[in-house]
């Protein structure tokens, strides 16, 4: 239930965004985060984008995990 | 952005899960405490990476499944009074109360409008001046911000026809509860969008008392990585804080949705499905929106509160039996035709086992 998905803002008006995943487009409200701009992506949960999401932050876990795969040169295919 | 679809590779969980099976550890028992997360550890198998003698259990991070019989009660009477249209998460349709579930209940008459948000309710309010319309307030810490949005919201349109039966209830005590019950867990995976609003620093009395704690996100790679943070504090006899969710996860968490929430809501004491009343665990509302609260504004009768014979859903929810344990499991209670809430919610640890039985061997990371 607590299912909250990255969604992109593609507009903002007073307190209410549009946000757009995979053409899908919803409005949600944005009360609870400042400085919000077009292009920046929110999670959205029941209607409510609860957080801005951090893209350096996203970059670096990816970052982190793609080293422990690179760092496995002994897998073989099937592993 | 980076792509995040990355988090699903199934290359990359094949890494994770072998750098995670190959861990030396003491034995260990990690419980996750939302349901998110229990439906995406079912889902990918991700048991089947753990280490010899490390035991993954679900914890009560299903607001649904928490939500006690007397509250389901209580909202299918509100909803048989004149007038009232009652509003709800879909969720929470088929959970049973001590009788009849809501969707039964709306199948005898009572009308409940299906929401996405519980704007959609403040909407249906100013739709129709002439009905009460009643929305069920349950859900986390990750929720009650949106809820509190909509009273707000409605006093703002001065809507005086809105009500909320609010049952919200607060994460961080119910660890508390937790780690002072006799359960032996080892390490909580913590829930990544209540961390959102209520910040990780939200979870250090937790790590404090000997427990550690890592918020995680809910892609498999993020569970794995979780899980890997949370065994090397447990082999280093660490107990700490730490954030594998940092793309939307602050120390501090949402200030502003913090504000509101204390605005609209006050703390009490709580009532859990299966565990009983944690101290100062749920919110119900404010006294300054009295006038938005259905308990204050309706009067009903309720019946006695009874619960489902042979149902093990409240040891499920403790962590004390693992599904598959309950006697009624995959026999008399299935999602098809559930017995106790476990199992009727989609992100109760009943349905996740059930639904994915299986999964473990056939991905076999």
């Amino acid at each position: 239930m607590c299912l909250a998905i990255p969604m992109k803002v593609v507009s903002i008006e007073g307190p209410v965004a549009q946000v757009e995943e995979s053409g899908v487009r919803r409005e949600a409200r944005v009360d609870f985060l400042e400085d919000l701009a077009v292009g920046d992506y929110v999670i959205v949960h029941a209607g409510i984008a609860i957080q801005r999401l951090d893209e350096e932050a996203a970059e670096e876990t990816l970052k982190l995990l793609k080293e422990v795969f690179s760092a496995r040169p002994e897998r073989t295919p099937e592993s | 952005m980076p792509d995040l679809n990355e988090l699903r590779n199934p290359e990359l969980i094949h890494s994770l899960a072998a750098r995670v099976r190959a861990m030396r550890v003491p034995p260990a028992t990690l419980m996750e405490v939302c349901g998110t997360h229990t439906v995406a550890i079912a889902r990918y198998g991700l048991r089947s990476a753990l280490p010899e003698g490390v035991r993954l259990i679900s914890g009560p991070g299903c607001p649904v499944c928490v939500t006690p019989q007397t509250q389901i009660d209580h909202f299918i009477a509100l909803g048989r009074l004149p007038n009232v249209m009652l509003a709800t998460f879909g969720d929470m349709l088929r959970v049973p109360g001590s009788e009849r579930s809501l969707e039964q209940a709306r199948a005898e008459g009572v009308e409940v409008l299906i929401c996405y948000s519980p704007m959609d309710a403040v909407a249906a309010a100013e739709r129709a001046p002439e009905r009460e319309v009643i929305f069920f307030g349950i859900g986390f810490e990750t929720t009650a911000p949106a809820v509190a949005l909509a009273i707000t919201e409605a006093r703002r349109r001065g809507l005086r026809n809105f009500t909320v039966l609010a049952a919200h209830k607060l994460i961080p005590p119910a660890l508390a509860a937790l780690v002072a019950s006799d359960l032996k867990v080892d390490g909580f995976i913590c829930p990544g969008h209540v961390s959102v609003i209520i910040g990780s620093d939200a979870y250090r009395p937790t790590a404090a008392r000997g427990k550690p704690c890592v918020v995680a996100g809910f892609e498999p790679a993020d569970v794995l990585q979780a899980i890997y943070m949370l065994l090397q504090q447990v082999a280093e006899g660490r107990s700490e804080v730490e954030v594998e969710y940092s793309r939307v996860v602050h120390p501090e968490g949402n200030r502003k949705a913090q504000e509101l929430i204390a605005q609209t809501f006050r703390i009490v004491d709580a009532g859990w499905r299966g565990i009983g009343v944690i101290p100062a665990s749920g919110m119900d509302i404010a006294e300054e929106y009295a006038d938005f609260d259905a308990a204050r504004r309706f009067t009903v009768d309720l019946p006695p509160t009874k619960d489902p014979v042979g149902c093990r859903c409240g040891d499920v929810l403790r962590g004390a039996i693992e599904p598959h344990e309950c006697p009624l499991f995959g026999t008399a209670c299935t999602p098809a035709h559930p017995v106790g809430s476990c199992m009727v919610s989609s992100e109760g640890a009943c349905q996740a086992h059930y639904r994915y039985r299986g999964v473990e061997e056939a991905r076999g990371w």
